[in-house]
C-alpha cells in the first residue's frame, strides 16, 4: 500500500542514479514476494505431473470407489477410500474433543478469566501449540493407548482412538485461540446491553457473545479439522500402518498422511507406481485441505458482523 | 432473553434461582475445559521426564545411534538439528523480510497484491507433509541434491517462509506512521526510510516471529523423512551436501522399536529436543519484551 506518497520521480536529473538503485531495490523486493507464488505454482505443478501418469495406469475410478488400499502386495488395488476414512475418522474424533474444548475455553478466557489469569493460562496454550508433534506421538503410544487399555482391553496397541485423543489435544489452542480473537471483537456495547434488560453472564455469554462471533468460531472450526487432517506424526505413531475400511476406533487405521509416510520410508524409485502414489495421495491431501482453508476465509468473510 | 419478571420484594424466584444455578454450572465447565489443555501438558511432559530423566547423560549427547541401546545417543541428529536450523535461518529469513518490506512499503493495491497475499495466507494451511512432498520432486530429484542438509533446509524454508512473512508484515505495520514521514521530510528516499527507519524498529517483532516459526521448523519430522533424511547415521555433517538425521526423526525411529530401552532413548531424545525449543522461545520472549519496553 502506497501510504507514504513518497516522490516516485527524482526532480533533479543529476540524482538518476539514486533512482536506479532505488528501481532495483524495489525490483528484488517485488520478486521475493512474487517468489511465494511460485511455491504453490510449483506444489501443483509437481503433484499434477505424477498424479497424471498415476492416472494413466490406475482409473480415477478405482481410486475414488475401490475400498482397498494395496499398493504394495503383488495383487494391487489403489482404493483410497480406507485412507480418506482414517483420516476424516480421526479427525472426526479430535474435533469431538478439541471443538467444545477449545470452544468453553475461549469463552472462559474472553468472558470469565480476570487478565492475570488469562495472562497465565494463554502462554500454556501456547507452549501445547508448540510441542512438536512427533512428541505428542510418543505421548499417545507410551501414555494415552495404555490407559486406554486399561478400560477396553481388547484396544489393539495401534489404534484409532489415541491418535484421535491426541490429535484433539493438539488443535485445542487453534480453536481457542481463534474463538477468543472472535469473542474479543464483539463490542462491548451488546454484553451491556444484554445485562440491562436483566440477562445472567450465562445468558449474554451463550445468547448474545456466541451469536455475535459465529463466523470466527466456525472459521476456527474448519481450520482445526483441516489442522487435523493434515496431521501426520502423531497419526502415523499412534494409528498404525493398516488401511482399514471400519467404524471402529480400537482398530488400527491408516491415514492419508501415515501413508505418505510409509511409502517414503521404504526405497520407491522414480518412475515406479509405489512413488506416483505419494504424489496421487499428496494431490488428495492437498486439495482437501485447501477447500477446508479457503471455506474457513470465505465463512468468515461472508458471515461477518460490521461492529462500529 | 426469557424475561419472566421477578415478583418484586418477595426474593428470588424459582426461576431465578435455576438460572443462577446454571450460571455458576457453565461457569465452572468452561474453567474446567480451560485446564483440560493446561493438564495434558503436565501429564505429557511428567511422562516424558519419568521416562527419559534417567537416561540423560553427556554420554547421550556425545554419542552416535548404535543398535545396542545403552550405547546410543542423539550426537548426530542434534548436530543436524542445528545445521538445518541456521541453514533454513539463512534462507528463509531475507527472503521473507524482503517479501513482506515489499508488501506493507511498496506495493500499490492492485490484484496481483491482493493474489500474493492470498497465497501467503493459503501457503501457511498446506500440511507440512505436502511440502515434503515437493521437496522431494524438486531438491532431492530435479535439482538432484539428493539426501543432502540442503534439501533439507530448503523444504523447510519453503514451510516456514509464509509464518515469516506474515509475522514480518504485522511488525512492520507497527511503525508508526509519523516516523517515515519525518525521514521522507528530510529527503529521504523510500529505502532509505526502510532501511535506516523501519527496519530497524521492526527488527524485534521480525526476529520474535522468526525464531516461532524456526522452533516450528525444527520440531517438523514428517517433510524430512521425504527428503530422505535418516534414522540411523553415525557421523556429524562436515558440510551442506552430507546425509544427516535430525531430532524429531531420531526420536520417531527409536519410537518405532518395541524394546522398552529404545522408548528411554525415544524419551531423553524428546528431553533434548524439548530443551532446545525451550531456549530459542526464551530468547523470543525477551526479544518480544524489549520490543514492549521501547515503545
Amino acid at each position: 500500500m502506497d501510504r507514504t506518497g513518497a516522490p516516485s520521480r527524482p526532480l533533479l536529473t543529476a540524482r538518476t542514479g539514486r533512482h536506479l538503485k532505488e528501481r532495483a531495490i524495489t525490483a528484488v523486493l517485488f520478486s521475493c514476494a512474487a517468489a511465494s507464488t511460485l511455491v504453490t505454482v510449483g506444489v501443483i505443478f509437481v503433484l499434477l505431473r505424477e498424479t497424471i501418469s498415476f492416472f494413466g495406469e490406475v482409473s480415477i475410478v478405482e481410486f475414488l470407489t475401490s475400498t482397498r488400499w494395496e499398493p504394495m502386495f503383488r495383487d494391487q488395488h489403489f482404493g483410497v477410500l480406507p485412507l480418506l476414512a482414517g483420516s476424516f475418522l480421526i479427525a472426526a474424533g479430535a474435533g469431538l474433543i478439541a471443538l467444545p474444548v477449545g470452544l468453553m475455553s475461549a469463552i472462559f478466557l474472553s468472558e470469565y478469566a480476570g487478565l492475570r489469569l488469562r495472562r497465565t493460562l494463554k502462554p500454556i496454550l501456547e507452549i501445547l501449540a508448540g510441542v512438536p508433534t512427533v512428541v505428542y506421538g510418543y505421548f499417545a503410544l507410551t501414555f494415552i493407548t495404555p490407559l486406554i487399555r486399561v478400560f477396553l482391553p481388547q484396544t489393539e496397541i495401534f489404534n484409532a482412538l489415541s491418535a484421535s485423543i491426541v490429535v484433539g489435544l493438539m488443535i485445542i489452542p487453534t480453536v481457542a485461540s481463534l474463538s477468543e480473537d472472535a469473542l474479543q471483537a464483539v463490542p462491548d456495547s451488546l454484553r451491556e446491553g444484554a445485562y440491562g434488560l436483566g440477562a445472567t453472564k450465562l445468558e449474554v455469554s451463550t445468547r448474545v457473545v456466541v451469536p455475535s462471533a459465529l463466523s470466527g468460531i466456525i472459521a476456527s472450526f474448519i481450520l482445526g479439522i483441516s489442522r487435523a487432517v493434515g496431521e501426520t506424526m502423531a497419526v502415523t505413531i499412534a494409528a498404525g500402518n493398516l488401511p482399514n475400511l471400519t467404524l471402529n476406533p480400537l482398530e488400527s487405521m491408516q491415514t492419508m498422511t501415515a501413508y505418505i509416510v510409509q511409502a517414503s520410508l521404504g526405497d520407491t524409485p522414480q518412475g515406479t507406481i509405489v512413488y506416483q502414489t505419494l504424489f496421487a495421495v499428496g494431490m488428495t491431501l492437498f486439495l482437501i485441505t485447501l477447500a477446508m482453508n479457503v471455506l474457513s476465509q470465505w465463512v468468515l468473510a461472508r458471515f461477518r458482523e460490521e461492529y462500529q | 432473553m426469557s424475561g419472566i419478571p421477578n415478583s418484586l420484594g418477595v426474593g428470588e424466584s424459582r426461576f431465578d434461582r435455576r438460572r443462577r444455578l446454571y450460571g455458576t454450572l457453565f461457569a465452572w465447565m468452561c474453567g474446567a475445559a480451560t485446564l483440560v489443555g493446561v493438564v495434558a501438558l503436565a501429564v505429557l511432559l511428567m511422562d516424558v521426564l519419568v521416562d527419559g530423566l534417567g537416561r540423560l547423560d553427556y554420554a547421550f549427547l556425545s554419542s552416535f545411534a548404535s543398535r545396542f541401546p545403552e550405547r546410543a545417543g542423539v550426537r548426530a541428529a542434534l548436530a543436524g538439528s542445528i545445521w538445518l536450523l541456521v541453514l533454513t535461518a539463512l534462507i528463509a529469513f531475507p527472503v521473507s523480510v524482503a517479501a513482506a518490506v515489499y508488501l506493507e512499503e511498496y506495493a500499490q493495491k492492485s490484484w496481483i497484491t491482493k493474489a500474493i497475499q492470498t497465497n501467503i495466507a493459503n501457503l501457511a494451511g498446506v500440511p507440512s507433509i505436502v511440502y515434503g512432498i515437493l521437496g522431494l520432486a524438486l531438491f532431492v530429484r530435479a535439482l538432484g541434491l539428493d539426501r543432502s542438509i540442503l534439501s533439507g533446509a530448503l523444504t523447510l524454508s519453503l514451510l516456514v517462509m509464509p509464518v515469516i512473512i506474515m509475522a514480518s508484515q504485522e511488525a512492520v505495520r507497527a511503525v508508526p506512521q509519523t516516523i517515515r514521514e519525518a525521514a521522507y521530510g528530510l529527503g529521504a528516499t523510500r529505502w532509505q526510510v526502510v532501511s535506516y527507519q523501519v527496519l530497524p524498529m521492526a527488527l524485534p517483532g521480525i526476529l520474535t516471529g522468526t525464531i516461532l516459526a524456526l522452533s516450528r521448523a525444527i520440531g517438523e519430522t514428517a517433510p524430512l523423512i521425504l527428503v530422505g533424511a535418516v534414522g540411523f547415521v553415525a557421523f556429524t555433517p562436515n558440510g551442506v551436501m552430507d546425509e544427516f538425521t535430525v531430532l524429531p526423526l531420531q526420536i520417531y525411529s527409536w519410537i518405532s522399536r518395541p524394546q522398552d530401552e529404545f522408548r528411554e532413548l525415544a524419551a531423553a531424545g524428546i528431553i533434548v529436543l524439548l530443551l532446545l525449543l525451550l531456549s530459542m522461545n526464551a530468547v523470543a520472549i525477551v526479544l518480544r519484551n524489549r520490543a514492549q519496553v521501547r515503545r
